[in-house]
């Protein structure tokens, strides 16, 4: 069994780690740009504590990766110390904040999507990757409530706000797909029976989303004419080289300091 | 400081023992998320926790404070953290949610089902910990805590906390 380079299975379970971890870590720091932003204090402390759920889930995955990995690696180093081509995240977590209603339509999404991840990981034959997801899963699902809420009540409400709302959903469209994208790495980890297939959590993730906007008499967007591509590669947008450096800088600023 | 003792109950009910500090009228025992006490040799005592959510912050008080009351048996500690199974307010105890409830706070109530759930605004019956009455309405989904939701009671008028079933 191989250990080394990209293709080798330490290589390999320790990116499939790293793409989870990323996308929870990136969309914890998203929600955090929320605090004192959002439209009434319950929603400062929402979208906070929905962040804070994340980031718990990415301190978990990137802790595991780091094991995986074995190259003495923990969850700040991975964190803090790695560069934007090494982030493995899909673009829908890094995009810049947009108004609520456009929060609310990417929350949507990927609660969902995460939802039915953690549902196929159940059964990882990563234990402690199993672990996480059967923690996870029961936060997510209170992510995916409140996200439901507010597009219902968004969307059926005023001619004002499901303007805005269906706006935040088109906007947010040519991100999703991506989460879908079968990339290299997950085929294997679904091969190996670590992960699941991406494309296999189309369907009911879609499922759940369209129904919820049915019922707030919303419009499924177009197919867009552009869509995300290569987030899993490393290949990221403008936007994730800024919220890096934010996210980063004091860690890198002063190494090892401690509270 | 000396050592004062290091038999199993001792040790073992000072652990148990400590409160949580977002909810200090609950020990973490009440609270469901003690595995296991367990001593090691004449120095250490190995405590496994479950966490309540992935990324609560009191857990890093509470392991701080593991290790601060196995200092004072004269022990260290080593603190595991067991994700699986996962925490649930099922594992709350009687006395954990007589002691929320007298703190003013409604303790869980049921397990949240499995399935999917059905769309709009809390569908739960929650007593008002204030005055008993069921006529309470959901405020805000998440709380000052990531365990707790706030809510209203419309016989009382007064707002309050309740520990959300996971």
């Amino acid at each position: 069994m191989s250990t080394t380079g990209t293709t080798g299975t330490t290589a390999r379970h320790t990116a499939y780690l790293l793409g989870l971890g990323d996308d929870a870590l990136v969309y914890a720091q998203r929600l955090g740009e929320w605090l004192t932003r959002a439209p009434q204090i319950e929603e400062d402390m929402a979208l906070g504590n929905i962040g804070l759920d994340l980031l718990g889930q990415a301190r978990a995955l990137l802790t595991r990766a780091g094991e995986v990995e074995g190259r003495g690696r923990d969850e700040d180093d991975l964190a803090y110390l790695r560069d934007e081509r090494d982030f493995r995240n899909v673009h829908l977590v890094e995009r810049p904040r947009g108004d609520f209603g456009q929060e609310m339509a990417r929350l949507l999404w990927f609660s969902s999507y995460q939802h039915e991840l953690y549902a196929g990981l159940l059964g990882s034959g990563d234990e402690v990757l199993a672990g996480v997801a059967g923690k996870a899963i029961k936060e997510v699902t209170y992510h995916r409530d409140h996200a439901t809420q507010w597009v219902l009540r968004l969307g059926d409400g005023t001619e004002e706000s499901h303007r805005r709302m269906q706006a935040g959903l088109e906007a947010v469209q040519p991100y999703v797909a991506e989460l879908f994208d079968d990339d290299p790495v997950s085929v294997w980890a679904a091969e190996t029976g670590l992960g699941v297939l991406p494309s296999t959590l189309r369907e009911p993730a879609t499922g759940y989303v369209h129904a919820v906007l049915e019922q707030a008499t919303l419009t499924v967007p177009e197919e867009p004419r552009w869509r995300s591509r290569g987030g899993r590669e490393g290949i990221h947008s403008e936007a994730m080289g800024y919220l890096l450096a934010e996210m980063q800088h004091l860690h890198r600023s002063h190494p090892g300091a401690t509270w | 400081m000396t050592a004062m003792t290091t038999t199993t109950t001792d040790v073992e009910r000072a652990v148990r023992g400590i409160l949580d500090p977002e909810i200090p009228v609950i020990t973490i025992d009440d609270l469901g998320i003690v595995r296991d006490v367990e001593l090691v040799g004449d120095d250490l005592v190995r405590v496994t926790i479950t966490p309540t959510y992935s990324g609560c912050p009191a857990m890093e008080a509470i392991a701080q404070q593991i290790r601060l009351v196995a200092e004072r048996h004269g022990r260290r500690a080593e603190v595991v953290t067991r994700l699986s199974p996962p925490w649930t307010t099922d594992w709350m105890s009687e006395e954990g949610r007589e002691a929320l409830r007298r703190f003013g706070i409604a303790p869980p109530t049921g397990t949240r089902p499995a399935g999917p759930v059905t769309v709009s605004l809390s569908v739960r019956r929650v007593t008002c910990p204030h005055c008993g009455s069921e006529d309470t309405e959901e405020l805000a989904r998440f709380g000052s805590t990531a365990c707790k939701a706030l809510r209203r009671c419309r016989a009382c008028r007064e707002p309050f906390e309740e520990f959300k079933a996971i």
